[in-house]
Formats: C-alpha cells, sequence, structure tokens
C-alpha cells in the first residue's frame, strides 16, 4: 500500500488549512456563495436535499485497517454511525455540519487520506481493478500507474477549472472489471510487440445523459509518454470542449462532435510538442511508487478445513473469486444485505472488516464500484472463521453479481439532484427474488438503478437498468436492457415506455420469468440470453398486449 | 484603477494609459505603433495565430469571463510553450485561491476585477511556500 512520504503528508495538512481559512472567509463574507461553491466542491463537500455531504476520496479502493477504523470512527464522532461507498469507491458521510468539517479533513489527514477533487469540475480520484494485485489475469499492479495520476492530477493549476468532471480508471487486464470504457479517459497497462511495457489509451466515454463507450485514442503508449500524452488530451479538451451548455460540457461530447480521428490529431500534436518537456522525473517517481505496492508476505498452502454447511459453501461459491494463487481467494464482503442500503455499512460493521482484514488477509480492503468491500488476498482456509464472524454482523449475504447485487444511487433519499428514489427500489426488488428464493435460478444478473438523468448508478450499462425519473410530479421508472460495463462494453438498450413506482418490481420480476422461460439452458446467463434472443420476448412480457392484460387480471 | 496582483504584493497597473489592442490587430490591417503592444486574449482564440508576432508584444491580456472559466489557464501553459517571454496577465473576476494556479501555468500578474477586489483585501492574495505536485513530477 502506499505510504504517503514527508511531502505527500505536508500537502494534504496545508490543503486542510488552506480549506479551514476558505470556511472563515466564507463566514465573514469576503468569499462569496457563488465563489465558495466551486471551493467546497473540490474537497468534497456537497449540500444535499437535507444536510452537507462529505465525499472522502479512496484512492484506486484501497484501504487497509488502519484506515477503515478512523472511518468508522468519522462515522461515529461527526456524522450518524454509518457511511455509504459509492461507485467512484470512494465512501460519503451524509450529515456532517459544515464547521466540523475541517476537523474531520484533519482526521482523515491523520491517516493519509483525504477528500481532495472528489467533486467540482476537475480530475477526479483515480480508480483501479478492485482485484489489483490478486487477479490472475493481470499484466502487473494498475495501482502504482494510478497512484502517479492521483499525484499528477491534484491541484494540477491547469486542470483546476475544467468545463465539467473528468474521470480516469486504470487497469491491467483483458478483463475489465472497472468500467473502463464509461470514463473520460481509460488506461489499460499493456505489452508492445516486444514485450515492452505501456498503454493502451481510450477516451471520452461517460454516461450521463448522453451515455457514450469510449474510444481508442492510442494502441500503444510507451510507459514513459504518459503524462505528457494525458496533458495533451487534457489541454485540448480544456481549450475546445464547450462551455456553453453544461450538458455537452464533457469530453465525450468535444470527441463525438469533432471525430475521434480528428480529435486523435489534434492531440498527437500537442503530444509532440509537450514531450520535450517532459525530463523523466516521473518516471522515478513511478518507480518509488512501484515499490510501495509490493504483494504481500503470502504464506505456503495449508489444509482447508472442512465446509461445514450450505450458508458457508454458498457463500464461498458466490463471493469467493479465484487469486493468482491457488490456496488464497479473492472475498468480496457483500454490502447489499437483502432490504439494506445499497453500499450503507455502519461503523460496527466497518471496525469489523478492519479487523479481518488484519487478523486473517494480510492487512488489505478494497472498495469496488460495485459499492462492495473486498478482501483481496486471504488464505482459503481462514474463509470458515471469515463467514462466522461476517455472519454474526449481518455481513454474510451470499449474493454477489446476482439479482440483489444491486447498484443504487442515494437517489431522492439523499440527492439534491435526484427524480426518483433509487434506494427502495434496490431493497424491494432484493426483498421480493430473495422471498421467491430465485437469485441463484437466475444466476449471474447486474441491476442497476440511477435515481436521474447523471447516472450515477450506471443504469446504461446494467444488464438491466433502472432510470427514474420525474413525470409532472409522479416517479416514473425507465427500463434499459442488455447493458454491459465490461471489455464488451454496451449501453442497454430503452425497453420502452416507463412504470410507476408501484408498477417497477413486478416488471422487473416479468423480464426474469420472460429470461427464465427462453433462456436455453441454467448456463446460459441473462445477458448471453438478450444478446442471442433481443429485446422481442422481453417486451413482450413488459408490454402484453390489453386482452391478455385483462385476461390475467 | 485596476489592482494588479503578483507573487509579491498588490500594486497598480503601470499599463494603465497605455492602448491595449484587439486579438486580430495584426492582421486587421489596422496603423500600429513600433513598440511593444499589450493585445487582448479573448479565451477562445488560438494561441499559434499570434507566433509570427510574439516578439512585437510586451504584454498579453488573457481574459477570464468567469472565475470558473478555467480555458485561460491553458492558454498561459500554451503561450510559454510556444515560446512567448512576455508579460502575461489574467484578466477578469479571478479570486485570491485562483492565484496559484495562474502564476504556476505561466501568467505574471492578475488583474483584479474592482468588484472582487473590493472584498478580498491585500491580505488574501498570497501564495504559500508549499511545493506542488507539479513541481516534483512533471516538468
Amino acid at each position: 500500500m502506499y505510504m504517503y512520504d514527508d511531502f505527500d503528508a505536508a500537502f494534504v495538512r496545508g490543503r486542510v488549512a488552506e480549506f479551514r481559512d476558505q470556511v472563515a472567509r466564507r463566514l465573514d463574507g469576503t468569499l462569496s456563495e457563488a465563489e465558495f461553491l466551486p471551493i467546497r466542491l473540490k474537497n468534497g463537500l456537497y449540500l444535499q436535499l437535507h444536510a452537507y455531504m462529505l465525499r472522502i476520496a479512496v484512492p484506486y479502493g484501497t484501504l487497509d485497517s488502519r484506515k477503515m477504523r478512523q472511518l468508522a470512527y468519522i462515522a461515529d464522532r461527526w456524522d450518524k454511525g454509518y457511511g455509504h461507498f459509492t461507485t467512484r469507491t470512494n465512501i460519503q458521510f451524509n450529515w456532517p455540519k459544515l464547521k466540523d468539517v475541517p476537523d474531520i479533513l484533519d482526521a482523515l489527514a491523520d491517516v493519509d487520506m483525504h477528500a481532495i477533487q472528489t467533486s467540482g469540475n476537475c480530475i477526479r480520484n483515480v480508480t483501479a481493478d478492485h482485484f489489483a494485485g490478486a487477479a490472475a489475469d493481470e499484466i502487473e499492479d494498475p495501482r502504482p500507474t494510478a497512484e502517479l495520476l492521483r499525484q499528477w492530477s491534484t491541484d494540477h493549476p491547469e486542470f483546476a477549472w475544467l468545463g465539467r468532471k473528468f474521470k480516469i480508471a486504470v487497469i491491467a487486464s483483458e478483463h475489465d472489471r472497472a468500467v473502463l470504457k464509461s470514463h473520460d479517459i481509460g488506461v489499460r497497462i499493456v505489452r508492445g510487440v516486444a514485450d515492452e511495457p505501456g498503454y493502451e489509451i481510450f477516451v471520452g466515454g461517460g454516461l450521463g445523459r448522453t451515455p457514450m463507450v469510449a474510444k481508442q485514442i492510442r494502441s500503444f503508449l510507451p510507459k514513459a509518454h504518459l503524462l505528457p500524452y494525458l496533458e495533451s488530451i487534457l489541454q485540448v479538451y480544456n481549450l475546445q470542449g464547450r462551455r456553453d451548455n453544461k450538458y455537452k460540457a464533457r469530453i465525450k461530447i468535444l470527441v463525438h462532435e469533432t471525430g475521434i480521428d480528428r480529435f486523435r490529431e489534434l492531440v498527437e500534436t500537442r503530444f509532440q510538442e509537450k514531450l520535450p518537456q517532459f525530463n523523466g522525473v516521473n518516471q522515478k517517481i513511478l518507480r518509488r511508487i512501484e515499490g510501495s505496492f509490493v504483494p504481500p508476505a503470502f504464506e505456503a498452502a495449508q489444509p482447508m478445513p472442512p465446509v461445514l454447511g450450505a450458508g458457508l459453501q454458498s457463500w464461498i461459491d458466490t463471493n469467493v473469486a479465484a487469486h493468482r494463487l491457488d490456496h488464497y481467494g479473492i472475498v468480496t464482503v457483500s454490502l447489499k444485505g437483502i432490504g439494506e442500503t445499497p453500499g450503507d455499512a455502519s461503523s460496527d460493521q466497518m471496525r469489523l472488516l478492519a479487523d479481518l482484514a488484519e487478523e486473517y488477509a494480510h492487512d488489505e480492503l478494497r472498495v469496488s464500484h460495485e459499492q462492495n468491500i473486498v478482501l483481496p488476498h486471504v488464505p482459503r482456509r481462514h474463509l470458515p472463521a471469515i463467514y462466522d464472524r461476517l455472519k454474526a454482523a449481518g455481513l454474510a449475504t451470499a449474493n454477489i453479481g446476482l439479482i440483489s447485487d444491486i447498484i443504487a444511487c442515494p437517489g431522492m433519499d439523499y440527492c439534491a439532484l435526484a427524480t426518483a428514489r433509487s434506494i427502495p427500489v434496490a431493497q424491494q426488488i432484493a426483498e421480493r427474488f430473495h422471498e421467491l428464493g430465485l437469485e441463484h435460478e437466475i444466476g449471474p444478473m447486474k441491476i442497476k438503478i440511477s435515481g436521474c438523468i447523471n447516472a450515477c448508478g450506471h443504469h446504461h450499462v446494467g444488464h438491466i437498468g433502472i432510470l427514474g425519473l420525474d413525470r409532472a410530479g409522479v416517479e416514473n421508472y425507465q427500463i434499459t436492457l442488455g447493458g454491459d460495463g465490461t471489455e464488451t462494453t454496451v449501453i442497454g438498450e430503452r425497453a420502452g415506455p416507463g412504470f410507476s413506482y408501484d408498477e417497477i418490481v413486478p416488471a422487473i420480476e416479468r423480464i426474469v420469468s420472460a429470461y427464465l422461460d427462453v433462456r436455453t439452458d441454467p448456463e446460459e446467463t441473462f445477458i448471453e440470453c438478450f444478446r442471442r434472443v433481443g429485446m422481442t420476448p422481453f417486451k413482450e412480457a413488459l408490454y402484453p398486449p390489453e386482452e391478455a392484460r385483462s385476461n390475467a387480471a | 484603477m485596476t489592482t494588479i496582483v503578483t507573487g509579491n504584493g498588490i500594486s497598480g497597473d503601470d499599463w494603465a494609459d497605455r492602448d491595449v489592442f484587439a486579438f486580430d490587430c495584426f492582421w486587421n490591417g489596422q496603423e500600429l505603433p513600433e513598440e511593444p503592444l499589450a493585445v487582448a486574449f479573448p479565451n477562445d482564440r488560438e494561441a499559434a495565430d499570434l507566433v509570427p508576432w510574439l516578439d512585437r508584444i510586451g504584454l498579453i491580456v488573457v481574459d477570464f469571463p468567469a472565475f470558473s472559466d478555467g480555458r485561460g489557464f491553458s492558454v498561459a501553459r500554451r503561450l510559454r510553450e510556444l515560446g512567448y517571454r512576455g508579460r502575461l496577465r489574467a484578466s477578469g473576476p479571478l479570486v485570491s485561491d485562483q492565484l496559484r494556479a495562474a502564476l504556476k501555468v505561466g501568467f505574471d500578474e492578475v488583474a483584479v476585477a474592482p468588484s472582487v477586489a473590493a472584498r478580498q483585501p491585500a491580505s488574501h492574495w498570497k501564495v504559500g511556500a508549499q511545493e506542488s505536485y507539479q513541481d516534483r513530477i512533471a516538468v
């Protein structure tokens, strides 16, 4: 894990002091509300429906027990005893008081954390594969590159006032677990023809009201060229991106309107000019960073105790993924307990996760973009003990990748932008299918729910996407089908007219029944089935002809 | 009178009684004096257009229509990359919290809008000694 050096520590403290001063200047009126707004956003502080919300950065989703315990402490000391893990692998606290925020930031700095650039029109927290360092299929750990980008983008003087937010993700395997192609820039670590290390670069992805899949701008970029190349992309975007309309201001619109070929020319020209300005210091820094991401001291293989009980077996089958070592597993702890708020964890649960990481799992934790917590390095012999302790804390739900493992934005329960509720829809879907006992029968299924057009719940890339809108004061939920957020990214297709709050869960049930009817066999997953048969059977299930409807009634 | 802020504090505008010419003054056919000129730079223009005339320019004034419109930061970086070594001024409703970034991208000074200067005393326009990640990592 990356440890702050003196510079990082001083920098973060400096920013806390600066924010403390900015709050004071807002309170004495020398900063206007309009001026304070982007400043507080760049420090992670939002104003929500009922209160401020503080979004804390978890760079590339990596935590250790010390950091997790401090988050639990913050939840208890300054909030209501819980936090919400987000799709950008951050954590949000929903009830802080403005006057306490500088103290919270100081408490974060105590454990090498901060809330810098978790919001605002700047380069946001950099995300990575949540299985980084543990997955068998990765070329190298993507986190050193992500950390280099974190440092480069932090307080970047040229790119602190962009037209819109800017998100970067880094992966290092063929299989994409980080929704790479929905990012403004996606960086994939690859090897060149002579096995030399480099990056494949994607640009112009994004969800929101105009979802776009990122396009490849460079098939191979030598490792040392990453920062000048990214600076070139950002400079073209900052100068030429639209500023006349907030909804057209993301780089995806610029890339789309310019055309990827012309956009690439602009970037490559700029890059040739910029390259000589970079003297290679960043590569020395990268090597130093790599030194702090060495793999843990893995233990030798030891016998696994017998698995007694169907609950444990089911949890292992569903929540434990293959590790690059056979006698290790990657444990995903579900924050999607049936009927719970997706992504929420209480301070007690956070402390338990910290304890488990420290006692059994080389003191590492990850936040996944699917709003779960990952223990990336777990010797399989400890799985029974971990399961028992999770179970006692209500954290042993065996549903990773299943229909109740739902991504949901906070929606109208918290968010000032929301047009509909998301959380109760997620809760009711999970409860309904749990009640039917169908989760495992249905198999792999990604449902993603957004409570407004901004698409924080990634609904466009859900196998089933749900978008909550407001139609003349009434919640209306639109369904998209066939979305995919992996290396084969596809934006889901709209099924047809929306459904009311009371109709949405039965509608999802009809889609699932149609799938169970038309799949060739239980091996054919929902998304495979959709790709084979297309929209028609699902449309028929969703919108039966009048006659069938009245017969059914 | 316009307030000018540099890394060393606040001063008046020593260019106040001289003209600031339009961005396209070199090719719009107008008569130009021989001495170094001040040129206005709207933030949606292309910096490379000025390259043939950079040695005739003594001051470039980059317009910030709003403090949150950050195009001017890239304009400054670009002008420096293209070899402009004269004075570079950011002009508009910037706030003191942006001074550090302005100096880093190549501006020499900020012409503070009167509306902001009235609220933000000189003591706010300071740049801390803190090193930035950019100093450490990039150029």
